[in-house]
């Protein structure tokens, strides 16, 4: 059973939001983290030093390790920030203040 | 008539709640802050309410209690909740307790934390829970790793999973329950990887015993899962280029080392791994309340040793949810009394006192059993990544200890940047710890979180506005005071 069925959810509409342009479904409610993972994406940035991928690590706010872009505002997040109608989500390199 | 005390309560989770219900039961007004959009904490998480979740139940356990918590909540006038605050400081204005407004709480709003809020209170209760702790091994900071109770929060409140097929690892209670809530959520789990020996848990019986129930329980979920259960297994290492892949196993000898020849792989796309909990303690630090080891200290009111300062729940040491529940009883009691300017009476919560020594044993004798494995830095190779901010890797830790002869954990930082990135050494502190060979001190950071700098100038200047207001303020009441002993004409007449 998938965890929507198992909670029994009735959400509301979905919509759609972008990352790096590309349309990705969301459900109201859900964080960035939440619509990247049900779509499959695990991972969203690369590291300062290494370049190495990244995304979820502790799902609580406590990490950093999710980082990412939303709405051209860079160290966001992903496990803390609904998503709304129309976000356009980018993988963030390093910094996130490069690009 | 006086304005009635107020509290505020920061942490939402089950021993905040407990603390609300008991001191707002008792003629306190509460104004109850925590960072997430729902009340719940960890324990209690709950989907979000977009999500429209009509069995959220199907993913919890104790739905009871969680139900009495939130109808108390509900109903109870005098609490204000506050959603989506981040205290980032918690500040302390005069000695005493007994002076209203002794305390600002500085918090920022929404999940952005961008703009400030603050709340004056009387007394303040620390009741921010913990987190998760996992030690580095090869391959950690692939994306699919993920901490199991992070797991278990996206499943909660997301509904969402990680992957199709997981590895759950590492050590203590909290393993059971996300092994079987991924299992229920249509998850393959391939197996629960433990590194502790259950049998030593007959050596604490007695303590344990009462857990024996919940435990079968979730070995009869487990089973009908078809999970495997590998005891005295650890994960040694994550395979897998831009996510993992899969993880190899080994077994772990009587004194926890890795049995030479036993690994073996498991193709997975997640692994979910926690080495125990650790408390939040960077709001106590701030306000220099004395700690215990890495727990804030509390005596048998949860006082801290602040004056007007309680802390309840996990941020006083890892217990689960059921004894945050009886100290933030305990502490929402006392503070009433004392506010109230009354000793309180243990007597009246003598129930919850049972409760809480006796889940405190059992807090005791789990921790002695689900230590991590002695020996696992041997598996943590000079090329693994331990400060995953800063990405420093063993080798360097090693070096800044063995080449430069750092002996703690700042010194190492100071030398090798490890702790030094946006978690503050949250993560790697404990291992970096094990590496260097001592113990981990709590990190004395300056703030629970990060500050935009335009508000801590905002700050700044309100403060400097503050004084320069105290300061006119004096000059009059000095004027004052020179008048009544120069009694003008008119009053005189
Ligand atoms: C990620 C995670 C998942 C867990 N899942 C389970 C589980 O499924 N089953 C289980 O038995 N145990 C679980 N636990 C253990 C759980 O922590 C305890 O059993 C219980 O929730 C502790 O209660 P508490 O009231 O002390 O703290 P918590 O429930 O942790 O509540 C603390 C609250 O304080 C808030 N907070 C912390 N710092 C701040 C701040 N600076 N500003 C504003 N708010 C703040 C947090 O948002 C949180 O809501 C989990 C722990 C973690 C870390
Ligand atoms: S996953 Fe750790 S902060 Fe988002």
């Amino acid at each position: 059973m998938n965890p929507l069925e198992l909670a029994d959810a009735r959400p509301g509409p979905a919509f759609t939001v972008t990352l790096d342009g590309r349309e990705i479904p969301a459900l109201p409610g859900q964080t960035v983290a939440a619509a990247l993972w049900a779509a499959g994406i695990t991972s969203w940035r690369t590291t300062r030093g290494q370049g190495r991928p990244r995304g979820i690590f502790c799902g609580i706010g406590v990490c950093f390790d999710c980082l990412v872009t939303v709405n051209d505002r860079p160290n966001q997040r992903a496990c803390l920030v609904t998503l709304r109608p129309g976000d356009a989500i980018r993988t963030q390199e390093g910094t996130g203040h490069d690009d | 008539m006086t304005e009635r005390p107020h509290l505020a309560v920061i942490g939402a989770g089950p021993a905040g709640l407990a603390a609300s219900l008991a001191a707002a039961a008792r003629g306190v007004r509460v104004t109850l802050i925590d960072a997430a959009p729902d009340a719940g904490g960890q324990f209690y998480r709950q989907p979000a309410t977009g999500l429209g979740a009509r069995r959220p139940q199907a993913l919890h356990h104790q739905w009871r209690t969680w139900e009495r918590l939130r109808d108390g909540l509900a109903a109870q006038a005098d609490i204000r909740h506050l959603t989506e605050h981040h205290v980032w400081c918690v500040e302390r204005k005069s000695s005493g307790s007994d002076r209203p407004d002794a305390f600002t709480v500085h918090a920022l709003l929404g999940p952005l934390q961008e703009e400030p809020a603050t709340v004056h209170a009387d007394a303040v209760l620390l009741a921010t829970g913990g987190y998760e702790r996992v030690l580095p091994f090869p391959g950690w900071t692939l994306p699919g790793v993920v901490t199991a109770g992070g797991a278990q929060a996206m499943l909660k409140a997301g509904l969402v999973v990680p992957g199709r097929v997981a590895v759950v690892a590492g050590t203590g209670p909290l393993l059971l329950p996300v092994a079987t809530g991924l299992a229920a959520a249509g998850v393959r789990v391939e197996a629960l990887v433990e590194s502790a020996d259950p049998k030593a848990v007959v050596r604490h019986t007695r303590a344990l015993a009462a857990k024996l129930p919940e435990a079968a329980r979730y070995a009869a979920r487990l089973l009908r899962h078809r999970v495997r259960f590998l005891p005295r297994n650890a994960v040694v290492e994550a395979h897998g280029d831009e996510r993992v892949e899969s993880v190899t196993v080994a077994a772990l000898d009587a004194d926890g080392r890795v049995r030479p020849g036993t690994g073996r792989r498991i193709p997975c796309d997640t692994l979910a791994i926690g080495h125990g909990m650790l408390p939040h303690t960077d709001l106590a630090e701030t306000l220099g309340c004395r700690l215990d080891g890495v727990r804030v200290h509390a005596d048998e009111e949860q006082r801290t040793d602040v004056p007007g300062v309680w802390a309840a729940g996990e941020s006083t040491g890892i217990g689960g949810a059921a004894l945050s529940l009886a100290e933030g009883h305990i502490a929402g009691r006392s503070i009433a009394a004392r506010l109230a300017g009354r000793t309180p009476d243990p007597r009246g919560w003598a129930t919850a006192a049972k409760s809480r020594t006796k889940l405190g044993e059992f807090a005791a004798a789990l921790d002695t059993v689900y230590a991590p494995p002695a020996h696992w830095t041997e598996q943590v190779t000079d090329d693994t990544v331990v400060c995953r901010c800063e990405e420093v890797t063993a080798g360097a830790i090693r070096e800044a200890v063995g080449g430069l002869g750092a002996a703690d954990v700042r010194t190492v930082k100071l030398l090798t940047r490890a702790g030094m990135g946006w978690c503050q050494g949250r993560m790697c502190g404990p291992a970096v710890a094990g590496l260097a060979s001592c113990e981990l001190t709590p990190a004395r950071r300056p703030f629970a979180r990060p500050v935009p700098l335009g508000v801590l100038a905002q700050e700044a200047q309100e403060a400097q506005e503050a004084e320069a207001t105290d300061a006119a303020e004096a000059a009059r009441e000095t004027r004052k005071a020179q008048d009544h002993a120069h009694p003008t004409e008119k009053e005189l007449s």
